[in-house]
């Protein structure tokens, strides 16, 4: 693996750069696993590379049906930020926010990590007394938020539109100047890169059709495009398709999955300085390195595994970015596409063990799940390591379905997360 | 966009006029005192997530307001048919074959 620094980027530059050599070698499955991890987009190659570099385990598989990072992690909008109402969510979002600080250095990749804050707009008194009290919960738990007024909005976002009889009053917002973006692929680029070199094998184009389990009920090993692999653990973090493979392996889990559309512009010079979401009238935005802005839609209402999504919402999205941002009324919109969400009851995910001996599951992470990459799979990694839950994942168990103590994010958060 | 046929009002129309309601066939416990906490568990929260033929619930929310079920491909987004509420479940051989009214 080369190290990626100035000097490199120098010699190979004088070089032609003809001489970069490949970041991770393009695996093919062998016999046996210690670990088998389903689904190659960054929560599974997270888990990979923490799993080999802080708990030994290194004979490690990660397979995907299609290519590596080419399912959710490649299709959100990239929002990273921890100001979530409850104690739970709190740590576990804010742990991953901890992690996304250093990701870059840690991996030798630069994940283009960039706290440029995200502000959440207020639009009426629901809102204004909503978000104070997000402002205090967070603050309790040592998650940086602030209330922001009118003005200060402004003077935050310039292109934000504050006039008194606009639609959509700005009223205030919350701002957590600790959240920002990062870039997407790059996040599984560079956790592919760092467990390869640690001799994880991650094998693209392998669809795991199945899981086995043994006489006895613990799981044997994945059956795939590639003929049948014995694993002696097998986590699965496949995001909208959680529920079928899991399935195979007799678990019924609490997920319907929907897709999330997302859009972008045409490129422009920089003018959105943050992240700004609205969740009253349901838009969010920021700006790309590469100009573009990036808008986010809602989930369809259906179930649904078409990578398209409606257009009906995408109408919604536009018209509600209009609203609030009159500057961008006149941009054209370069492309949409959808990645399909797997959501739970409670929109919070489930971190951690199933009925199955050796079956782990990373799922349920709906809408929001990039975010959370580095801090999902790090507590899974240890949840595998282990065989049993971190502190932090400890509540986001399969099993708070029969026991009713769920996570109740959607009730805290309405909307988008 | 989504045209869906309810059978009720016997109409093919766009899906803003309705509201998904989950998946459908699945009944409430008969006797919730005597249902153990897995069995609530499973009516409650647990589904199928069909990638393929599904069968869900629509409602006809800015129409004549009534729940009906529909069979649906979830990949393609195609409605296989759509019934009545309280009607068992359609023969899907039959409907994979034959495209039945609102199968648009």
């Amino acid at each position: 693996m080369t190290h990626f620094s100035a000097f490199s980027l120098l010699k190979n530059a004088l070089t032609g750069h003809k001489n970069w050599t490949e970041q991770w070698p393009d695996a093919q499955p062998k016999a046996e696993y210690d670990v088998i991890i389903v689904g190659a987009g960054g929560h599974g190659l997270g888990a990979a590379y923490y799993l080999a570099t802080q708990h030994g385990i290194t004979n490690i598989a990660v397979i995907d049906k299609g290519w590596l990072g080419g399912g959710n992690t490649g299709r959100n909008t990239t929002i990273i930020r921890s100001n979530y109402l409850y104690d739970e969510s709190a740590r576990l979002f804010d742990h991953s926010v901890d992690l996304w600080q250093n990701l870059s250095q840690e991996l030798n990749y630069n994940v283009m990590y960039s706290n440029r804050g995200v502000l959440m707009l207020a639009h009426n008194v629901h809102d204004v007394q909503s978000f104070k009290r997000h402002v205090h919960s967070n603050r309790l738990n040592g998650v940086d938020n602030r209330w922001l007024s009118t003005e200060e909005c402004k003077e935050y976002c310039p292109p934000l539109n504050i006039s008194k009889s606009s639609r959509y009053p700005v009223m205030g917002g919350a701002l957590q100047e600790r959240a920002g973006t990062a870039r997407h692929d790059a996040v599984a680029w560079g956790y592919a890169r760092g467990a390869a070199a640690r001799g994880v094998d991650v094998i693209q184009n392998c669809a795991v059709q199945a899981i086995r389990r043994n006489d006895d009920g613990s799981v044997a090993g994945v059956d795939t495009d590639k003929g049948f692999i014995k694993a002696k653990k097998v986590a699965v973090s496949a995001s909208g398709h959680n529920s079928m493979v899991m399935a195979t392996a007799g678990v019924r889990l609490p997920l319907e999955s929907m897709p999330l559309q997302a859009l972008v512009s045409e490129p422009v010079k920089p003018v959105f300085p943050c992240v700004v979401m609205s969740n009253a009238v349901h838009a969010y935005c920021s700006q790309s390195d590469k100009g573009e802005l990036v808008i986010g839609s809602g989930t369809d209402q259906y179930v649904s595994y078409g990578q398209r999504g409606g257009l009906p919402l995408i109408e919604h999205t536009v018209s509600a970015i209009s609203e609030v941002f009159p500057i961008f009324n006149r941009m054209r919109m370069l492309r949409k596409w959808a990645g399909i969400t797997d959501n739970t009851p409670d929109r919070s995910p489930i971190i951690g063990k199933t009925p199955v001996p050796n079956l782990y599951v990373n799922c349920g992470w709906g809408t929001g799940g990039f975010k959370a990459t580095p801090g999902s799979a790090h507590v899974f990694a240890w949840t595998i390591a282990k065989d049993e839950p971190h502190p932090i994942n400890a509540p986001f168990t399969l099993d708070r379905f029969r026991t009713g103590r769920l996570i109740d994010e959607a009730a805290a958060a309405a909307v988008a997360h | 966009m989504l045209l869906i046929h309810c059978p009720y009002c016997n109409e093919t129309l766009p899906e803003l006029e309705y509201a998904y309601a989950g998946e459908a066939h699945i009944a409430r416990p008969a006797n919730p005192s005597e249902v153990s906490d897995e069995e609530w568990a499973e009516f409650l929260f647990m589904r199928s997530n069909v990638k393929g033929i599904h069968y869900e619930r629509w409602r006809h929310l800015h129409g004549c307001g009534r729940f009906f079920n529909a069979v649906r491909d979830t990949v393609s987004d195609k409605f296989l048919t759509t019934y009545e509420a309280g009607a068992p479940r359609p023969d899907l051989d039959t409907l994979v074959n034959t495209p039945a009214e609102g199968g648009k």
